[in-house]
């Protein structure tokens, strides 16, 4: 038989036993303690696109698809150029035609069902051409998604896909508000741009950034106060893609209006 | 206590120590949460090296300049010095080695990524000389009449012949 005292005790240590959080059970790491606190490392890479400079020739999606060997004719892309033209009656259309690898060489808009429309000069309030690829987020909801350890981020803050690891679920596809992850067509897993990694990790640039011939884009590490894209970026009047999602994205972008998503 | 009710509990934890030892092998020793902490940053540390070992293909304009200074002083005043030699003529790969000749590109199509008219006001493109493809001599390569390198002199030729 129980006593009230016995029982009163038990109690105690069930209820003590079950609020126990499972956190507390693991072994104090204090190799993950200092990774956690060293992460600001003295290398954070960034990038900064001035619509104003970009003309659509598409030479930046041309390198892109064949330095990172994403199959040429396959309409998927790690970079992609948008055109934005708005009408004099409010109306936006925004086309990439095969992500602009070739260029825009047309004035008629690719609207998908309803065919290419053809605006005509006097029509047109703006026009301009919005480039587009990862913005490496400092909070990646495709790396919170991932159920497999498979996409992480680097300590200079690019994104990577380890494709040995990825089991090609698709979650990162949807879970990146800015669709610019896909599916390799070759390699079956998710495919993103990376900055070039193997060109930064040998002090180049991105290959987009050396075939632009106006300057477009531009690649720095914001950790360096003297380096021109850090300044450029703390100085003026650089804007971000979707900020109301909370990625805090690193991609800035000089020149951009309202109408661009 | 051999009893019919723990019987299970010793083959559940049987089944969880199996587990863990088959894990044990197949994950790699470097994974787990490295600089960006659990969240961003759960993964194999080597595949950070496997990216960065990937081989360059476009080597930019500076592999270039040592055998081809010709090509180099006529088209570095010209309009067209801000283009990188690897956009028209394709990456560079390990040329001469592998492979021993670039492609020289004479489609009309490459000239009009730039030079097809869009009438953009106010933007740099509108601002391009530019030509509508449809009417202007579209059965002609541009190279019959324009020097690609030097778009200013008028194409003196031997550019031409095949």
């Amino acid at each position: 038989m129980m006593n009230r005292r016995q029982f009163c005790k038990n109690a105690l240590i069930i209820a003590g036993g079950v609020s126990l959080p499972l956190a507390a059970l693991e072994l104090f790491d204090p190799k993950r303690l200092l990774a956690e606190k060293s992460s600001k490392g003295d290398r954070r890479w960034v990038f900064l696109v001035d619509i104003d400079k970009c003309v659509g020739c598409g030479f930046c999606v041309k390198a892109c698809k064949i330095e990172n060997e994403v199959p040429y004719e396959a309409k998927v892309s790690r970079t992609w150029v948008e055109r934005y033209v708005i009408t004099k009656k409010g109306e936006t259309l925004i086309d990439s035609p095969n992500a602009a690898r070739d260029g825009f060489t047309s004035t008629k808009i690719d609207q998908n069902l309803e065919g290419m429309k053809e605006v005509t000069e006097g029509e047109i309030a703006k026009a301009f051409f919005v480039p587009k690829l990862c913005n490496q987020c400092e909070n990646p909801p495709c790396v919170q998604v991932c159920p497999v350890g498979a996409t992480y981020q680097t300590a200079d803050g690019v994104v990577l896909v380890d494709r040995e690891w990825c089991i090609g679920c698709g979650y990162c596809i949807m879970g990146c508000p800015y669709g610019v992850r896909f599916f390799h067509p070759v390699y079956q897993v998710a495919e993103k741009c990376n900055f070039c990694y193997h060109r930064l990790a040998k002090g180049m640039t991105s290959a987009c950034v050396d075939a632009c011939p106006f300057g477009a884009r531009r690649i720095g590490n914001l950790r360096d106060p003297e380096d021109p894209v850090t300044k450029i970026i703390t100085t003026e009047r650089v804007n971000v893609l979707k900020e109301q999602y909370g990625t805090n994205p690193q991609v800035f972008y000089l020149g951009m209006t309202m109408e661009v998503k | 206590m051999k009893n019919h009710v723990w019987r299970p509990l010793y083959l559940a934890i049987a089944a969880v120590l199996i587990g863990l030892i088959v894990r044990s092998f197949i994950v790699p020793s470097d994974f787990g949460a490295h600089e960006r902490g659990y969240m961003y940053g759960w993964h194999r540390k080597s595949n950070e090296q496997e990216w960065a070992a990937i081989p360059v293909k476009y080597r930019t304009a500076k592999v270039c300049i040592d055998c081809h200074r010709d090509k180099y002083d006529d088209i570095k005043d010209s309009p067209h010095g801000i283009i990188s030699c690897e956009n028209c003529h394709g990456p560079n790969y390990d040329h001469p080695k592998n492979p021993k000749v670039l492609e020289i590109n004479r489609s009309r199509s490459l000239c009009l990524r730039c030079h097809s008219k869009l009438p953009y006001k106010g933007t740099l493109r509108g601002s391009f000389k530019g030509i509508n493809p449809e009417s202007h001599h579209p059965q002609a390569e541009c190279m019959m009449c324009h020097y690609p390198h030097n778009p200013k002199r008028p194409n003196p030729g031997q550019e031409v012949k095949r």
